[in-house]
């Protein structure tokens, strides 16, 4: 954390409007060299507009921007590419049936030096790869094809390509957010690298323990305003957060979870060596009424197929389910639901919402389907329910007609939480039900889901987000490898949790 | 839909679906008038209404038929091209069983009854077939429909042997010929087809659960809908209603023609189900609007017949209506017009 030495891009005044919009109002940014700059705000607050109008993709409606020393009006991601700003998104541009040497060098290809004509020299191309992702600290076969590594290594291609080509300042739009822990560790010491190199890195991310980890400095917007421009050392959580959310905003130090260790519940679901090939090894599993059981695991370790096998979704091999004493068919989450559990799946666009339909309907969904074709549900007994869940829930939407696509992720997690109360659940299973949800909605939701489960409710609760589950749940699922790895009580210590992950314990 | 409250009526009836679809019925309607003055004359002739327009419900009933199954088809992100291939195949099993070959009497309503029973559970059996390819197999409905499609000619003409057998059992031509309340029984069993699916789709969840699955099948399914259950029932019903074209088509020519009983009705279906507004891609459809769009066949059919142009002309003047039509309800196409009448608009 050297202190920063000199100034590599200065962004002034900028401001970017859309119709009846203003995205950024005099927005300033300073970055520099050897230096790691943190962009952070909610969702909305202009990050995405700031980004692009440094890539030149979205060019300002007034303001400057200075790129050593020189004014620049990037009118393109080429162009801004030109210049020096290159740009690596959350999902991996690159094409998936190159190989990793073809998509570091696409529309750069060396050929052979004694006749033009005679195409790529394949041997340069593989040997020049190589030497830029050993720059990287990356050691991988460069001849093989992008798509058999994984997103991480993905990502980590794609900094190379970008800082091969031109490297005076790198943007990472949240580059983590599909990437586990170790991943993340991974992409975290390749970007060290291009520190010390002395390229100006914008790294934009929700999640704050990266902030800390990674970034020398960090800017905050909040409605496309400047809020502010701090040292990292010198802010903390809440200010940040504060600073983001704009009120007061108190971390919950203090876990709302009951941590009965000694819950002397009934069992509401069972599961005795309940297996999938390929995915799940036999896994033993109870949760009690009113209990909140959180499984934490690397990306991979079987969390989401465990809740999957569990609905219903994907059919098991082997083993049992019981929900309140009665065996589930395991291969139909109709069957599933008419047992009383309830799944908020993690993909939320291609698994739960159905865009078209209207807030109300996408409520009604799953207590229709349990009903089956009769009785259908009244029209105003549907108008009822949603309004009931809207108001209870905080949904933010014009009325209950309107199409659910049209609402902002985390209040399209909220209808979606409401389709499954509506059903009475005896046991919700939620899978990273607040990912790519800003931190006010986030907070909003964890209390709602937490108020449930003192009502008796019992929850499941996936994330990848250590802190939400060690302050949320009563017991804790560790998976590593698609099979239970240990199991801890609430409330324990993180370390005990990643030495269980990293299976050192 | 959602901001009906804001928006005058003049914009409600502007932005409505189907408001397309019956602007070109009415459209076709005025030409045929105007080139037939006697097309809108409705009279009272031996116990039943009679006239070019009644004529032309009564034709158009086979094809509302097998547009209503279609439609519930394409609702759920599927399609059935067998529907011309199922309406030969019951076209001959109806004559068969009519032809005594087993056993029926040409005395009495019995063999009637069997005739139409038996047809419409081969009918019906068919679409079972479509609906478990498709279900059980994940094949593509437009390969798993092909199937029958290319086979299900060649049973209707194994049924009947290569020939084109005619009907001579009486009760049977009543199907196609006869009149309930003065109306064509065609286009009564039609309409009751039709105004039991409103029902079903209206006052049961099938309706939502249709929407649901052609929206996005994945998160449906998610949310408990019985999705492969529900899809294999539509691919029944499209076998059923093709059943039942089948039966009024045979009835009015008094044959079955195991090779161009229903040809290429599959197309014609497709096509007055997407006149009609409902959306190819799925989770959009209208019973209303696909009645309209078999009638707008029927109509443009009737009226180049009349018009003495030669009938050679009929598949083209079809092609052009269509891409009129399509180009209206296309939402780029609306939007650059509109962009140009609000431009001339203002510069004046």
């Amino acid at each position: 954390m050297s202190a920063p030495v000199e100034c590599v891009l200065k962004a002034r005044e900028i401001s970017r409007e859309f119709p009846g919009v203003r995205a950024l109002d005099n927005v300033q940014l300073t970055l520099c060299a050897g230096e790691v700059h943190a962009l952070m705000g909610q969702n909305g607050a202009g990050k995405s507009t700031l980004i692009k109008v440094l890539t030149g993709a979205c060019p300002p409606t007034s303001g400057t921007i200075e790129l050593d020393g020189q004014f620049i009006q990037p009118h393109s991601p080429l162009d801004a590419q030109r210049h020096g700003i290159s740009t690596v998104y959350q999902e991996v541009n690159l094409c998936p049936n190159l190989s990793v040497a073809e998509n570091i060098f696409a529309g750069r290809y060396p050929y052979h030096p004694w006749f033009k004509g005679g195409g790529i020299d394949w041997q340069a191309l593989n040997q020049r790869a190589h030497e830029v992702l050993e720059k990287l600290n990356l050691h991988i076969d460069v001849a093989r094809q992008l798509s058999s590594y994984p997103v991480a290594i993905q990502q980590m291609i794609a900094i190379a390509r970008a800082t091969n080509i031109s490297a005076r300042v790198l943007i990472l739009d949240e580059p983590t957010s599909s990437l586990d822990d170790h991943e993340v560790k991974q992409l975290f010491a390749v970007i060290e690298r291009l520190r010390t190199q002395g390229i100006a890195i914008l790294f934009v991310t929700h999640f704050l323990d990266q902030v800390y980890e990674i970034s020398d400095r960090i800017t905050v917007l909040r409605n496309g305003l400047f809020v502010g421009e701090y040292l990292t050392s010198e802010l903390d959580r809440n200010g940040l957060v504060a600073a983001m959310v704009g009120r007061e905003f108190i971390m919950n130090n203090k876990s709302d979870a009951v941590h009965a260790n000694s819950n002397t519940n009934a069992c509401v679901l069972e599961a005795k060596q309940l297996t999938r090939k390929g995915q799940i090894h036999p896994i033993d599993l109870e949760i009690k009424q009113g209990e909140v059981l959180g499984v934490v695991g690397l990306l991979g370790s079987g969390r989401t197929e465990l809740a999957r096998l569990l609905f219903g979704l994907d059919s098991a091999d082997g083993g049992s389910v019981h929900v309140d004493g009665k065996l589930l068919s395991l291969d139909s989450p109709h069957d599933a639901i008419a047992h009383g559990l309830a799944l908020c799946p993690e993909e939320r666009k291609t698994e739960g919402i159905i865009a078209e339909l209207s807030v109300r309907e996408n409520i009604v969904l799953a207590l229709q389907a349990r009903n089956g074709l009769l009785p259908r549900i009244a029209f105003k007994e549907q108008k009822e329910l949603a309004t009931k869940f809207v108001a209870l829930l905080g949904i933010k939407t014009a009325n209950i007609e309107t199409p659910i696509g049209q609402l902002s992720g985390g209040n399209q997690q909220k209808v979606l939480l409401g389709r499954w109360l509506a059903t009475h659940p005896r046991l919700l299973i939620l899978d990273e039900p607040t990912r790519g949800i800003d931190v006010a909605a986030k907070h909003e939701l964890t209390t709602a889901i937490m108020a449930l489960a003192r009502e008796g409710m019992a929850v499941l609760f996936i994330s990848a987000e250590l802190d939400e589950v060690l302050l949320e749940s009563d017991r804790i699922l560790v998976m590593r490898d698609r099979r239970k790895a240990g199991e801890l009580p609430g409330g324990c210590d993180e370390q005990a949790v990643y030495a269980l992950i990293a299976g050192q314990a | 839909m959602n901001n009906n409250e804001h928006k005058s009526l003049f914009q409600r009836i502007g932005s409505h679906p189907l408001l397309s679809p019956i602007a070109t019925l009415l459209l076709l309607i005025i030409i045929s008038s105007v080139v037939n003055p006697s097309f809108l004359r409705i009279t009272w002739f031996d116990g039943h209404f009679s006239g070019s327009l009644i004529d032309v419900l009564n034709r158009a009933a086979p094809l509302m038929l097998v547009s209503t199954g279609m439609m519930l088809v394409i609702a759920a992100r599927g399609l059935d091209i067998s529907v011309g291939a199922v309406v030969a195949i019951t076209a001959a099993v109806a004559a068969l069983i009519t032809d005594g070959t087993y056993g029926a009497t040409h005395s009495g309503l019995s063999t009637l009854f069997i005739a139409v029973a038996g047809a419409l559970i081969t009918a019906t059996l068919c679409g079972l077939w479509n609906g478990l390819l498709v279900v059980k197999t994940g094949m593509q409905p437009i390969i798993a429909t092909l199937i029958l499609m290319v086979a299900g000619r060649g049973i209707a003409q194994l049924i009947t042997g290569g020939q084109i057998i005619t009907i001579y059992y009486a009760p049977y031509f009543y199907i196609g010929n006869g009149f309930l309340f003065g109306l064509p029984f065609a286009l009564i069993i039609a309409l009751l087809t039709a105004i039991g699916l409103y029902v079903l789709l209206t006052r049961t969840a099938l309706g939502l659960f249709i929407r649901a699955i052609g929206l996005n099948p994945v998160a449906a399914h998610v949310a408990g809908v019985r999705s492969r259950m529900i899809t294999l029932s539509l691919y029944m019903f499209c076998g059923f209603t093709a059943g039942l074209a089948g039966l009024v088509i045979s009835s009015n020519v008094k044959s079955a023609d195991g090779n161009n009983a229903g040809q290429l009705m599959e197309l014609d279906a497709i096509l007055a189900v997407t006149l009609g507004g409902t959306a190819l891609t799925g989770g959009r459809f209208t019973v209303v609007g696909t009645m309209i769009g078999a009638l707008i066949i029927q109509t443009l059919t009737s009226m180049i017949y009349s018009s003495g142009l030669p009938p050679q002309v009929n598949l083209a003047v079809k092609a052009v209506l269509v891409f009129v039509v399509m180009l209206l309800q296309s939402n780029e196409f609306r939007n650059s017009m509109r962009a140009v009448l609000f431009k001339s608009g203002t510069s004046t």
